[in-house]
């Protein structure tokens, strides 16, 4: 498939017939709903999925590597067997895998701004959020992937959840609600950073060490005092909490009361104010 | 149901401010219905920010506008329901083929799934796209890309289309290509506003154009009549030695008028009209000892319009950045 080749094709007289033919061949349609449009900007998103794999697997595959090194290097040390270490770090790392992913909803939405899709988009006559709702809805698609890649991998290393399937279900949904609320953040961001590279930059600088200060690799109670205070009111944290009661039949709905309504808050925060950021444009 | 001299747009005293900079600053237009309009200016005049506030992307900071009638203000769903935008950028998804983003205008617009598709493959055959029709657009050449670009534009056939720099950035060919479709799709009754820095591509397709400059127009009129303003042609002579240069300007000058000093130490310019004057001109230089390399006879420059308008040459602001870059990130 070379690039000349359909280049070489001179505009001659019988394509201007065409090009005037198909231009008198239609009478508008009725407008789209709400509801179409966001669906066909979700099929949109998992198009891309599909065609731009590369951008799931950055984020899924620091996960996996950090489930293998952190299992077999420090899994002795730190639980006394990879087994038990496995057991405590495996939900943490679901929670860690599916929020990464969150940045890059921010990153597809300043790369359509930046390549000039959204100008488009914007002058069409569809419902204005459509476009944001409908890229929710394909990523939610690549929440639940970079979620199964890890939930897989766990199973094959000889994870047994106790809760069984219903329990990882659980958790995986609570995990991917979260990731809802919290990717709205990173599509503010990508609203107001000049490039795509400045908003994957500024989100994993926040996300990294985030995921890092909390209970995902190691127990809090083994750190100094200042640093487990703040680790114990990490968000990321008692969603971990949550995710790993869930899969083991012990989540305290307290825990999973204040995921959901972080999730909550973040959302009304922050998905008001991209919106009014897209419209502004 | 139109007649000839209802006004697709009807704009008066547009303003849009970002920060310090009046980026559009008065500017009124005119545009009669399935006429194609030209907006002429350089880089940072003003342009895409006028086709953007009438696209409704963003909203004036004074004024009005009417485009087919809808205030843009007031109601921008049904100017958004009758036009269609053509951005500088090329506003198409590269991470999708050239087949999905037609399939995706279609179904937004609001056609059924198989009317879409039906719609996005006759849309491929006629803009000669049909053999990259499944490759992804970050793979086409520029000319594909703006032929898509136009194509996405017409899915839906809209009343009005507006065309930022349709042609910036491309080669001949697919210049010729783009002009093409511009002209079929005037022959079918859309009307247009185009954009452009380029004055032969407003004359080749504009009915009326608007000369804009600092976010104000600085002339209006029919190509002729720009073209009569400024001096229907320019003679360029480049020297074979710079050195030379005050001395050519001096015969030159007195022969056919003010001269123009060229950026090329060894080139100058004049307003002529008449070939028999301007090869009179150059034989009196050869005459006088002055060795030209080459000269040529032809229509006025963007600049040489520019300087005959405003007393400055054209500048593009802000080194080389689009339009849309230069004049949308306030901050």
């Amino acid at each position: 498939m070379s690039t000349p080749a359909t280049e070489a094709s001179l505009m001659t007289e019988a394509d201007e017939a065409a090009v005037r033919k198909a231009i008198s061949s239609t009478s508008r349609p009725p407008t789209a709903s709400p509801l179409s449009a966001a669906f066909t900007f979700g099929w949109r998103g998992m198009l891309k999925v599909k065609h731009v794999p590369e951008q799931l697997l950055d984020v899924t595959i620091t996960p996996v590597m950090f489930v293998l090194m952190f299992t077999y290097l420090f899994g002795g040390a730190v639980a006394g067997s990879t087994g038990a270490y496995l057991d405590y770090i495996l939900p943490g790392v679901l929670v860690m895998s599916v929020l990464f992913t969150t940045v890059y909803s921010g990153v597809a939405l300043n790369t359509d701004l930046t390549k000039g899709v959204v100008d488009r988009f914007r002058s069409l006559p569809i419902w204005r959020p459509s476009p944001l709702v409908g890229s929710l809805l394909g990523d939610s698609v690549r929440y639940l992937v970079a979620g199964t890649v890890i939930i897989v991998l766990g199973v094959a290393l000889g994870y047994r959840p106790d809760a069984g399937v219903g329990g990882v279900l659980a958790a995986l949904a609570l995990v991917v609600v979260f990731a809802f609320g919290l990717s709205w953040v990173f599509t503010t961001l990508g609203l107001l950073l000049r490039s795509p590279n400045a908003v994957m930059n500024a989100g994993f600088m926040g996300i990294f060490p985030l995921t890092f200060l909390s209970n995902v690799f190691v127990d809090p109670s083994t750190l100094p005092a200042g640093l487990e205070a703040f680790v114990n009111v990490n968000p990321i944290s008692i969603l971990a909490n949550a995710s790993r009661g869930l899969m083991e039949g012990t989540a305290s709905a307290a825990d999973i009361g204040i995921v959901l309504a972080t999730a909550a808050v973040l959302t009304a925060v922050f998905a008001p104010l991209t919106t009014r950021l897209y419209r502004r444009g | 149901m139109t007649s000839q001299s209802t006004l697709a747009i009807e704009a008066t005293g547009l303003v849009k401010v970002f920060g310090d900079t009046r980026a559009v600053d008065g500017v009124d237009l005119a545009v009669r219905s399935g006429s194609v309009y030209g907006v002429l200016g350089p880089n940072g005049a003003g342009k895409t920010t006028t086709i953007r506030m009438l696209a409704t992307l963003i909203r004036p900071d004074g004024g009005s506008a009417r485009v087919l009638g809808h205030d843009i203000v007031q109601e921008p769903g049904a100017v958004r329901r009758a036009v269609s935008l053509t951005g500088q950028l090329a506003s198409v998804d590269e991470d999708l083929t050239g087949r999905e983003n037609l399939i995706l205008l279609g179904r937004l617009l609001g056609l059924r799934r198989n009317a879409a598709k039906t719609r996005a493959a006759e849309l491929l055959e006629a803009f000669g796209l049909a053999e990259a029709a499944g490759r992804m657009v970050k793979n086409y050449s520029g000319g594909m890309r703006r032929r898509l670009d136009v194509a996405a534009s017409i899915v839906v056939t809209p009343q009005l289309m507006f065309l930022d720099e349709p042609t910036t950035g491309l080669d001949p060919r697919s210049r010729n290509q783009v002009w093409g479709i511009i002209r079929a799709l005037v022959a079918e009754g859309t009307t247009i506003l185009l954009c452009t820095q380029y004055l032969e591509e407003a004359d080749q397709l504009a009915d009326g154009i608007a000369v804009i400059d600092h976010g104000k127009v600085i002339a209006e009129g029919t190509p002729g009549q720009l073209k009569a303003s400024v001096g229907t042609g320019a003679l360029h002579v480049r020297l074979l030695d710079p050195e030379q240069r005050p001395q050519a300007e001096q015969l030159i000058g007195r022969a056919l008028g003010a001269v123009h000093l060229e950026p090329d130490l060894a080139a100058l310019s004049v307003q002529c009209s008449d070939a028999g004057r301007a090869a009179e001109a150059v034989a009196e230089l050869s005459r006088s000892g002055i060795g030209v390399a080459d000269f040529s006879l032809g229509q006025p420059s963007l600049d040489e319009v520019f300087l005959a308008l405003t007393g400055h040459p054209a500048e593009n602001d802000s080194d080389q950045q689009p339009d849309a870059i230069a004049e949308e990130q306030p901050a």
